[in-house]
């Protein structure tokens, strides 16, 4: 009785915390009462997004699947937001979303995430334009302001004199390249997207934010070989936290033999030297230009830079899937109405409302008012599952498809199927000749067990569906999961209190022929309110393991001596 | 009290009982040629046709369209240009640019068949055959959706046969779990392409579902014969008690199957009949399927072929023997 109490008061609290998370949500946050619709409900953005190609470069089929595919897990790395992704034509992607993005959206859609791990040659503090200013570097050769151009002069030597034997070789610099890097100008870096220099060859860029330009060396670990990239804050090395974000990147074996042989040369190098320094390069703008403390060969570099945290997130997640084997730019971007819209949903609404009431009143003919107790902890269950569809659709970009609507009224038969289980098994113990309270405890560590077992593999496949899937799958996997979590939630704090409680009631303890749990009618032999004959052999209940089969057979007998009773005495039973 | 109730009592004391397991041959058979005919079927018909969002299609974008008095643009015109043309065909229609080009995607077309939907949804927006552009669109369900699920899946199964197998102490029950659910799988596809169902991401969804379901439903079933089965040691054969379980769990497995069915029939209907072809009747019709053949499967698929697969075992032969001697000394009847 007490424990019945306690259980709704928690079903309370779950209740009224959730209710008070999104109140909260609603008043001083981003969060609605309703949850966000997805695109096929709602409408969105329609970004449609073109290849930054040079002269001459087309684009392949299997590049633009391959860029899709990342595109696609980028976007779910964000939340379940149900995005559309595909081709258009020969080499544009179309990206439809939800709502409409903000510019950390369209960064992590549409940048390459090419990362790279230069060697540092040289470097210099960045001059904001390189026409009419002296050089203040002191030891390059001093070279004429070449006017209005900042192109190389054609006649100066393009290739190195000397072969370079390491990536931090001074020889790859040769006197055109001094040139151009002179002449580079950090502010058109941005437009330029020309800067992103082959694999084997040199590259003049400059640290994101302008600060520095650097001649830096080929590349000597590529971002394919990047394991799992996670943002995180840095630890000092006392292993407290800096407070600053931070990516971790954990390399694959490959990577971390290069990682550990371009350390291992650097280290070498004096710590004054530019060439101590490796830069990490993404999209052609170094991030960051460490210099070299250890040589590293765990292969866990961490990339520190002036990050946010969610700026770290966005790098640590397109660094993880991959970079995107061409950059892209959004070409247009405009809003789209709903692919299905209104009618669709209310129609679905309608659907639901029909199919409750449905299962309602087949509810009440198969369990009478037993079917109230259905209807109440449908009602709760729904209450519940709303709650936290709204509060992820808040927290986690949750957007709620047709096909979601679909999967959450489909929810109503399988959560109505853990009362059912439940229900059947306190008949079956009534059957067994056991009074109204000790059944439905009975019948309740039985159906529990069951229901747990059946909601774990529901659960399963959520969670596996979830992590695993991309796409629509994984919307359908979040719905999955919150439902079959509700359902175990109701049961045990909604629905087996209430019936621990109603089995106290004059009502349904007194077995009610409308009660449905009506002893006479569940064939088990019933004197008056909690006073049950022995069966003849109900002791044998007890000896579980052995005489559980002899007590059953024991009913039968006290079942049918009973129907004749009644049958004299009654004349009705049904 | 209703006469399920009534049944239920029988089914439950055993005086009344239908022969799941004994009758097992019957039960294969059916699901044997169910299986034939949806196969041949789906071959006959050429394999399933899949929607838009997985071959991708044509997309045209009308410029400028002419607005209705409201300043709405009717979305219908579109629907109806090109299904003038393409009878049969399920357009996609939504506004793009708050109200300054109308977009459809429909299955790829032949370049004739396009020229003239180009011409089509000029003269019924009012505009130029120039304001209207074309072009072809790839799938939205790529490759790599279908690859990521797939994975996914045997994943699933796999962990889902270890835990069963932990759960039941028995590998047995896991190995009759995945076939009864091969079986619900296999079927509910196989009606897809018998009745030629263009097979969309809600209908994928609504696979995924049955999955889920069909599992659920079969272990449901399993724990009852579990319970039954190590507290069984009277007078009934191994096959017997796996039988009683059955037809105890019976009544719940009717209750639960109406009780999903009832939902998932009135999406289809209000789908079927107000809405005609989308997301709601895609989904809808796969669980419908699905529920049906899950339920039976779990009864008349699952448990026998535990029972089949535990017959042989040295300890069930001794408990059966066993049983059947108690049985004859005692003249008690089953």
């Amino acid at each position: 009785m007490k424990k019945a109490w306690r259980s709704l008061a928690w079903l309370a609290v779950i209740v009224v915390g959730l209710t008070a998370t999104l109140a909260g949500g609603v008043l001083f946050s981003t969060a609605t009462w309703t949850p966000k619709l997805a695109l096929d409900l709602e409408g969105g953005t329609q970004l449609i997004l073109a290849p930054r190609l040079e002269s001459g470069q087309t684009v392949s089929v299997e590049q633009l699947d391959q860029a899709v595919a990342i595109i696609r897990q980028r976007i779910d790395a964000t939340g379940v937001s149900e995005a559309e992704i595909n081709t258009q034509g020969a080499e544009n992607i179309v990206v439809s979303i939800p709502g409409v993005p903000d510019d950390s959206t369209l960064e992590r859609i549409q940048s390459s995430a090419k990362l790279e791990f230069r060697p540092v040659i040289f470097t210099d503090v960045a001059t904001s334009s390189a026409i009419n200013e002296p050089t203040p570097t002191p030891t390059a050769t001093p070279t004429d302001a070449l006017g209005e151009t900042a192109t190389p002069t054609p006649e100066l030597v393009a290739t190195p004199t000397v072969s370079p034997t390491d990536a931090s070789d001074p020889n790859w610099v040769t006197p055109a390249l001094f040139d151009e890097y002179t002449n580079f100008d950090c502010a058109t870096l941005a437009e330029a997207q020309t800067n992103v220099a082959p694999v084997g060859e040199p590259l003049i860029t400059c640290e994101a934010g302008g600060g520095f330009k650097y001649i830096l060396g080929p590349v000597e670990v590529a971002g394919e070989t990047i394991a799992d990239a996670q943002a995180g804050l840095q630890a000092t090395s006392q292993g407290g936290s800096t407070g600053r974000w931070a990516v971790n990147i954990t390399f694959n074996a490959e990577g971390t033999e290069q990682f550990a042989a371009v350390t291992e040369r650097l280290f070498a190098f004096p710590e004054s030297d530019p060439r101590n320094r490796f830069a990490i390069v993404l999209d052609g703008v170094v991030i960051s230009a460490p210099t070299t403390n250890a040589i590293i060969t765990d292969g866990r570099p961490e990339i520190s830079g002036s990050f946010t945290q969610e700026s770290a997130q966005i790098l640590a997640d397109q660094l993880k899937f991959g970079a995107l084997p061409l950059g892209f730019e959004v070409q247009s971007s405009d809003t789209i109405s709903a692919t299905l819209g209104s009618t669709q949903l209310l129609n679905g609404l309608l659907a639901g409302i029909i199919g409750l009431a449905l299962v309602v009143l087949y509810s009440f003919s198969q369990y009478r008012m037993l079917g109230s107790v259905i209807l109440a902890s449908l009602i709760i269950a729904g209450i519940i599952t709303y709650l936290i569809i709204a509060i992820l659709s808040w927290r986690q970009g949750y957007r709620l498809s047709l096909a979601g609507v679909a999967g959450l009224i489909v929810s109503i038969g399988i959560t109505v199927d853990s009362f059912i289980v439940y229900f059947e098994r306190i008949r079956d113990e009534l059957r067994d000749g056991k009074s109204l309270t000790s059944a439905v405890e009975a019948g309740w560590r039985r159906g529990f067990r069951t229901i747990l077992a059946s909601d774990a593999v529901s659960f399963l496949a959520a969670v596996i569906l979830f992590v695993l899937a991309v796409g629509n799958v994984k919307g359908f996997a979040f719905t999955l999961g919150v439902v079959t979590i509700v359902d175990i939630i109701v049961v045990s704090l909604f629905t087996h209190p209430v019936m621990q409680l109603a089995a106290r009631s004059k009502f349904f303890g007194g077995g009610h022929p409308l009660s449905g749990l009506d002893p006479q009618a569940l064939g088990a032999v019933y004197r008056g309110r909690a006073q049950f004959r022995e069966p003849a052999a109900a002791s044998s209940i007890k000896q579980q393991s052995s005489g559980r089969e002899a007590a059953k057979r024991q009913t039968i007998a006290e079942r049918k001596a009973a129907e004749s009773a009644a049958a004299l005495g009654k004349g009705k039973d049904s | 009290m209703s006469r399920l109730t009534e049944f239920g009592n029988d089914l439950y004391t055993g005086k009344r009982s239908f022969e799941f397991v004994g009758r097992r041959r019957v039960w294969f058979t059916i699901a044997l040629v169910m299986i034939a005919v949806t196969l041949v079927g789906t071959v006959l018909r050429g394999g399933f046709s899949f929607g838009i969002e997985f071959r991708g299609g044509s997309e045209f974008q009308v410029a400028n369209p002419t607005t209705l008095p409201d300043g709405s643009i009717d979305q219908t015109l579109a629907a109806d240009a090109v299904l003038s043309v393409v009878p049969g065909a399920t357009p996609r229609v939504s506004i793009v640019n708050n109200g300054d080009a109308v977009r459809i995607q429909t299955d790829q077309l032949e370049v004739s068949e396009s020229n003239t939907i180009r011409s089509a949804l000029a003269a019924a927006y009012g505009v130029d055959t120039t304001e209207v552009t074309s072009s072809f669109i790839g799938a939205t369900w790529g490759n790599d959706i279908t690859r990521a699920m797939l994975t996914a899946l045997v994943v699933f199964l796999f962990f889902v046969a270890a835990i069963m197998a932990l759960y039941f102490r028995t590998w047995k029950m896991s190995v009759a779990a995945l076939v009864a659910l091969s079986f619900d799988l296999a079927i509910t596809a196989g009606v897809y392409g018998l009745l030629g169902f263009e097979v969309t991401p809600a209908a994928v969804i609504g696979f995924l579902t049955i999955l889920g379901y069909s599992l659920y439903d079969t272990v449901v079933v399993f724990d009852k014969i579990r319970e039954n089965t190590i507290e069984e040691s009277g007078t009934r054969t191994f096959a017997e008690a796996i039988n009683l379980a059955v037809n105890q769990t019976l009544v719940r497995s009717i209750n639960t199957s109406i009780v999903a069915l009832l939902p998932v029939g009135s999406i289809l209907f209000i789908g079927a009949v107000l809405l005609g072809a989308g997301t709601l009747r895609d989904i809808a019709l796969a669980l419908f399927i699905g529920i049906l053949v899950g339920t039976y499967s779990s009864i008349f698929i699952a448990a026998p072929i535990y029972a089949l697969l535990r017959q042989n075992e040295a300890l069930v032969r001794k408990k059966d023997k066993r049983a059947t001697e108690a049985r004859s000394t005692s003249g008690a009847v089953v």
